[in-house]
């Protein structure tokens, strides 16, 4: 948002002071029509603030990685794996988780708008839904791993599944190897919200975040 | 159409920059939209594909300039125009200046989790599948002026039929007022070669979501 400034024309005001002004008066405006709710408003945003976030999405994955019976049905029906446990939020009908192994990388992305797992992941983040991110996953996503500083085996399949209808994608990372024996807790602090994307991997137990 | 959504293979725009420790909103206006997306959609004042046709119809330069959830308002402002649900001259004065028209439901604070759930975009099937995973496919060549999810970069070209998700409704028939027109969802899959030619990447491989009209089949012997 560094350009918004705007110091040329101090008389309009800034930029961000109009978007501001226009998004009350649209506010304003349904509000008084009747078709929102200015306290159901606040509720949706402090979700999205506080409630949903990747740490949805890094439970799931250190439970298949602890529990091959559901890593099983995960891969084969995400949506309906998911809804078995309770602590996360319902993903709805059309949830496709996709499995690293040593040979391939999974990588995610929406070339068309910015479609996204939000039960999973949160909201997702600025570079996700940029022109930068968008235009080069599908042509040349080892460019695009390099800017995340990830660097695979010249030999790594990479597939890259771009997101063109409702269906949503999560990846599978790959778990770091000397973590056998942690707790599900302690794995999900390893998931990354880049590692379920597939432009980041799981973390090393000694990059594990306190 | 072919707008500048869509993405896919452009050069041109530079590194990707992530952002550390990135808020889920930077400023609390954007905030405010999301919710007002989320409880429009689910007034049932439009469906998730006529934001998507409002934003790519967005003048190309505004659409590169603009944040997004600045696009976000400038298609929802278009969409409630369009529809007639808030008029130009209310959009001017800042307050509703009429009644509005009824909508099927409201978002409340009382159902707002069980309002946030993820609709289900299944519908009923017309007709069997026509594809099952493994048969090669070719997609269609089509430009429309509409709204579609066929992305440029996967016109014209061979893959697999990988996955296959139901029937779902068709966003290309949904965004232009024709219902929801179910059609078959597959994976197809692509070698990176068959989109980008023989400089890609041997490693790789690029899938679409492709629902069954932007599908013809390969007759046994083609290349």
């Amino acid at each position: 948002m560094a350009d918004r400034h705007d110091d040329h024309h101090p008389d309009h005001g800034s930029e961000l002071s109009e978007m501001q002004l226009r998004v009350r008066a649209l506010e304003t405006i349904l509000t008084e029509k009747g078709y929102v709710d200015p306290a159901a408003l606040d509720a949706i945003v402090e979700t999205y603030e506080t409630k949903v976030g990747p740490r949805n999405g890094a439970l799931v994955v250190a439970r298949a990685w602890k529990d091959p019976g559901f890593r099983k049905a995960l891969l084969k029906d995400a949506s309906a794996a998911v809804a078995t446990l309770g602590h996360v939020s319902p993903v709805g009908d059309h949830l496709v988780a996709v499995e690293n192994t040593p040979t391939r990388h999974n990588m995610i992305v929406c070339t068309l708008c910015s479609c996204y797992p939000w039960e999973l992941l949160g909201l997702p983040p600025v570079w996700y839904k940029s022109a930068p991110y968008r235009s080069r996953a599908v042509k040349d996503p080892r460019s695009v791993l390099g800017d995340f500083g990830v660097t695979l085996s010249k030999d790594t399949e990479i597939r890259v599944w771009d997101s063109t209808a409702e269906t949503r994608f999560i990846v599978l990372p790959l778990q770091p190897s000397g973590t056998e024996d942690w707790t599900e807790e302690q794995l999900a602090d390893l998931v990354t919200r880049d590692s379920m994307i597939g432009t980041g991997l799981a973390l090393n137990p000694a990059e594990r975040r306190q | 159409m072919n707008g500048i959504h869509d993405m896919g293979g452009m050069d041109g725009f530079g590194k990707v920059e992530a952002e550390q420790d990135e808020p889920p909103f930077h400023e609390a206006w954007e905030g405010r939209v999301l919710a007002m997306q989320r409880s429009m959609g689910y007034a049932g004042a439009w469906h998730i594909d006529d934001t998507r046709f409002a934003q790519e119809t967005l003048p190309p330069q505004t659409y590169l300039a603009a944040s997004y959830y600045w696009r976000w308002t400038l298609a929802m402002e278009k969409n409630l125009l369009k529809r007639g649900i808030v008029a130009a001259d209310e959009l001017a004065a800042g307050h509703s200046l009429r009644p509005g028209k009824p909508l099927p439901r409201r978002m409340t604070t009382e159902i707002v989790n069980a309002g946030l759930t993820r609709a289900s975009f299944f519908r009923q099937q017309q007709a069997p599948a026509r594809f099952k995973p493994g048969d090669r496919v070719r997609t269609v060549n089509i430009h429309p002026q509409g709204h579609t999810r066929l992305p440029r970069y996967a016109r014209d070209k061979v893959g697999t039929v990988e996955l296959i998700h139901g029937c779902h409704a068709y966003p290309d028939a949904v965004a232009s007022g024709r219902g929801d027109d179910p059609q078959w969802l597959y994976t197809v899959v692509f070698d990176g070669r068959e989109i980008w030619g023989p400089d890609a990447d041997p490693t790789l491989t690029v899938s679409i979501d492709a629902f069954e009209p932007y599908l013809e089949p390969m007759a046994s012997g083609q290349p």
